[in-house]
């Protein structure tokens, strides 16, 4: 069997850029993807920048795919990863066509979802906002005529703004309602006080009105109190974070929601039910890495909040403890796709320098580590407001390894 | 099927004419556009339900529409558990929803895989 330098799960642009990397190293590489389209999660971004641009991620994950077809990249699609094993100190990657075997591995696959649990969510028409976002902007099918959007944070209203784009009407923004699971989606207080520490970086009015309680806590408390009852009005949508959906209601898909009042704490307010008809439901719980291929490979993890969750212990040269196996993007924490790819870049070259030891490759890896940390501190969307404290964190972790 | 497609959008390009694909679902023959998924296809269709829970019985459709959940298990050419949502359609497919199983959680009715070394055989076994 052919022995590859490196095989690289995910083509998102982590995955594609340390591919592009390795390539200009004329190193031999496989990028396995199960999506049916090259390009991860940036297909179907669509935001407006603050210079009034936008950033298309069809047309960026084009410009990523262009160049790895013109360096003669192998790529495949509609295959997925479900196993990595070691073997005399490389790996098997199991594939449901065939296995593939690599002396380095990048595991570059993403994000995921939280799910928002609440009644009637497994009925056909509810789904992640992700969901909506690639079914609006990839596939260019409509996911409703009306529908609502649970859940108040960075990614539920950028991908709001989308299906407005794309002609599609929402009746509102709300909270899920509190239950074990929701937790910290459904307090409006623990919601404000995250949407305005990232406030002055994003263009969206909705957060622009939480950034003037950036600074003060108890002026956040006083939003939250004072929060109007109507809302607060984003690209004629109304935000709510005094109202959360309690129920999903239908019988063979959806037909209504019933929505309540809440207390600043998110208690339910009796008698303020109301049941709004939608044909569709956006459930935008936020982002986690999916990270299960680290796992099962030997990587250990460490639970980094800022980072979106449980997170495979790396340095900032994308080496995990395991000789050989690599990750980059969001798998390493929640960030834009600007961060991802810069982290791909470090990652191809940290491959390419295990495999050359040419000095140079170290002055590239010095030069793209810089990259990285420039992107972030100049990111217009940020996922978590201590991104860079959770970043600390992790290197910290991977050096406790090294020193036993 | 163009009923439910965004042609226009003022950002992203005009959605260009593309080649139709027939498929078959449930019996029923539909038509999508080449680079369509199963999901994609069917909703541009009208159609939401994938399958019945194979306990409850009750309708599920699309969740995460990124290979995910698994939430769109559909049978492709006879061949259960495949993901609609990432899955392309191609000329000819046919396609079955789930069905409700009579007792889908009893580990002796059929022979499940326990272990991924079961998995393995069994995947062996099928080469
Ligand atoms: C639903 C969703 C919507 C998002 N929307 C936005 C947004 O609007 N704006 C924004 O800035 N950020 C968004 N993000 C964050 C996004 O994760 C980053 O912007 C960026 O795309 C991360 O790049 P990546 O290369 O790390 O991973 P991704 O771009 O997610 O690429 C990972 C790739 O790995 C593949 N993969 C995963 N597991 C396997 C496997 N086992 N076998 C084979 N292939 C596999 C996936 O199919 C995917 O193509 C979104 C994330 C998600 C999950
Ligand atoms: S909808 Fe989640 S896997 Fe297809």
């Amino acid at each position: 069997m052919q022995k590859h330098d490196a095989v690289i799960i995910g083509a998102g642009p982590a995955g594609l850029n340390a591919a592009i990397a390795l390539r200009k190293h004329d190193l031999n590489v496989l990028v396995i993807d199960e999506f049916p389209h090259l390009g991860g999660r940036l297909l179907g971004q669509l935001h407006e920048e603050p210079n009034g641009e936008w950033w298309n991620g069809i047309k960026e994950a084009e410009k990523l795919v262009n160049e790895a077809k013109a360096l003669n990249t192998e790529m495949l699609t509609n295959v997925s990863v479900h196993h990595i094993q070691r073997k005399d100190g490389a790996f098997v990657v199991h594939t449901n066509r065939k296995n593939y075997e690599a002396k380095n591995v990048l595991i570059a696959t993403g994000a995921a979802e939280t799910a928002n649990p609440i009644p009637g969510w497994t009925l056909p028409g509810v789904m992640t906002i992700g969901a909506a976002q690639v079914m609006t902007n990839v596939h260019r099918v409509r996911v409703g005529e009306k529908g609502i959007v649970i859940g108040v944070n960075v990614l539920a209203a950028a991908i709001a703004r989308e299906l407005l784009l794309a002609g599609i009407r929402l009746h509102s923004l709300a909270l899920p309602i509190n239950n074990a699971v929701t937790d910290e989606q459904s307090h409006p207080k623990m919601v404000m006080e995250r949407l305005s520490r990232i406030a002055h970086l994003a263009p969206s009015p909705l957060l622009r009105f939480g950034g003037k309680f950036a600074k003060y806590k108890w002026a956040q408390n006083i939003a939250v109190s004072f929060y109007p009852k109507k809302g607060i009005n984003m690209w004629d949508v109304p935000i709510h974070l005094r109202k959360a959906v309690k129920e999903i209601n239908g019988t063979e898909q959806v037909e209504s929601v019933t929505m309540v009042d809440i207390t600043k704490d998110g208690e339910i307010i009796p008698g303020t039910e109301e049941e709004i008809p939608v044909d569709f439901v956006c459930i935008a719980g936020g982002l986690y890495p999916l990270a299960e291929l680290a796992a099962v490979v030997g990587v250990p993890f460490k639970y980094v909040e800022p980072l979106g969750g449980h997170v495979p212990v790396h340095n900032e040269k994308m080496e995990t403890p395991v000789e050989g196996v690599y990750v980059a993007g969001n798998i390493t924490g929640i960030e834009s796709a600007k961060v991802a790819r810069a982290q791909g870049k470090v990652a191809g070259l940290s491959i390419a320098f295990r495999m050359k030891k040419d000095a140079a490759i170290q002055k590239e890896i010095e030069k793209a580590m810089d990259e990285v940390k420039t992107t972030r501190d100049n990111a217009t969307i940020q996922f978590h407001p201590e991104i860079a404290r959770g970043r600390d964190d992790i290197h910290a972790q991977f050096n406790k390894y090294l020193n036993g | 099927m163009k009923r439910n497609r965004i042609i226009e959008h003022p950002i992203l390009d005009q959605l260009e004419e593309r080649k139709t694909v027939t498929f078959q679902f449930d019996g029923k023959t539909l038509t999508g556009y080449e680079r369509d998924t199963i999901a994609s296809a069917l909703l541009a269709n009208g159609i939401r339900t994938l399958r019945r829970h194979e306990h409850s019985g009750a309708p599920r459709g699309i969740y995460c529409n990124i290979g995910h959940c698994f939430e769109c298990r559909v049978t492709v050419n006879g061949t259960p558990n495949v993901r609609a949502c990432i899955t392309p359609i191609e000329e000819n497919m046919i396609v079955e929803s789930g069905k409700q199983l009579p007792s889908p959680l009893n580990p002796n009715n059929e022979h499940v895989p326990k272990t991924y070394r079961e998995y393995m055989e069994m995947k062996d076994g099928e080469n």
